[in-house]
């Protein structure tokens, strides 16, 4: 009994902290907009520049935008940009699509790409922005 | 909104001359697999040997990624000098930053060129937010935010740079893109150096 005592200890005591991992991935899009300012020479919310618009980005399928001339690489992905595909595609862009044009080694830190991702969901739906 | 057009920005009428002719007489340097060459005195720009050299295509997808964003920052800073905004000795620092950029778009072309690739051409048409530059300091502000994202973009290219030539080249640019920013960020009002680390 008191193994089965401490194995239920044990597994409360897993998922408590499994729940704190949760936690920690929840992004916060404040800090998000900070890190998104790293974006800024190639992507702009509202209009196409070296790398496409982010506005109307969660949803939309990769290489999707007509007005954007996308790598071969990236149409081929067959991505639908979400938190998943956005935070496998930002943690190594060119080891995630090979022959993306966003030739950049990515943002390594988890939370960042958690707060990015925040911050990129707000972001992308503001109306004032995205018209 | 504006939409440039080549006719709208022309190629150099605001710009201090560009002093190419370093990159005229390239075929006449014979140089080491990844040599960097250090020219008329000055750090100037990287060459590259020859196509066979071990540079991978991966090293010219980084240099075209960064062409394209410099050719973007050349046409930026001429929305900024035509506009009208920016007082005379600002005009001749955003000058002064386009000719840097100019340099850096130079460089990197005729790199990607040495490795055997195509450099990527400057689009026709750039949209920036126009509408939102009313004053001197929205255009300094514009500036700033462009040069803190391509120091971004370069500390993102310099660690998978396979040519490690190339990378100290990289980080060069990005040395000059920093100061850039950091002179944008003075003439604001604002720190000009506000963290030790940039990422």
């Amino acid at each position: 009994m008191k193994h089965l005592a401490a194995l239920v200890a044990a597994v409360a005591a897993t998922f408590t902290a499994g729940a704190g991992i949760c936690r920690a991935a929840d992004g916060d899009p404040v800090h998000g907009a900070q890190i998104y300012q790293r974006c800024l020479a190639c992507h702009s919310l509202e209009h196409n520049r070296s790398g496409p618009r982010h506005c109307g980005l969660f949803g939309r399928s990769a290489a999707s935008l007509p007005d954007f001339d996308y790598s071969r690489a990236m149409k081929a992905s067959g991505f639908t940009w979400d938190e998943a595909t956005l935070d496998r595609f930002l943690e190594n862009p060119l080891k995630t699509v090979p022959g993306t044009k966003m030739a950049y080694a990515g943002v390594k830190k988890p939370q960042e790409r958690a707060d990015l991702i925040a911050y990129l969901k707000k972001a992308t739906l503001d109306p004032e922005v995205c018209k | 909104m504006s939409i440039l057009t080549p006719q709208a920005v022309p190629a150099t009428p605001l710009v201090a001359p560009v002093r190419r002719s370093f990159l005229s007489g390239l075929g006449k340097f014979t140089l080491s697999a990844t040599a960097i060459a250090l020219l008329a005195g000055q750090e100037r720009l990287a060459l590259v040997g020859s196509a066979e050299a071990k540079t991978p295509n991966n090293d010219v997808a980084i240099l075209n990624a960064a062409l394209g964003a410099e050719q973007e920052a050349i046409a930026a800073y001429q929305v900024g000098a035509n506009s009208g905004l920016l007082q005379k000795p600002v005009l001749a620092l955003a000058v002064q930053f386009q000719g840097h950029h100019k340099e850096h778009a130079a460089a990197l072309a005729a790199t990607v060129k040495k490795l055997g690739g195509t450099p990527v051409e400057a689009k026709k048409t750039y949209t920036f937010p126009v509408e939102k530059l009313k004053t001197q300091a929205d255009v300094l502000g514009f500036a700033a935010e462009l040069e803190k994202g391509a120091v971004s973009a370069y500390l993102g290219a310099v660690p998978i740079l396979d040519d490690r030539d190339l990378a100290k080249v990289a980080a060069s640019i990005l040395g000059d893109e920093a100061m850039h920013w950091a002179v944008l960020r003075n003439a604001l009002g604002q720190n000009p150096v506000p963290t030790a680390f940039l990422s």
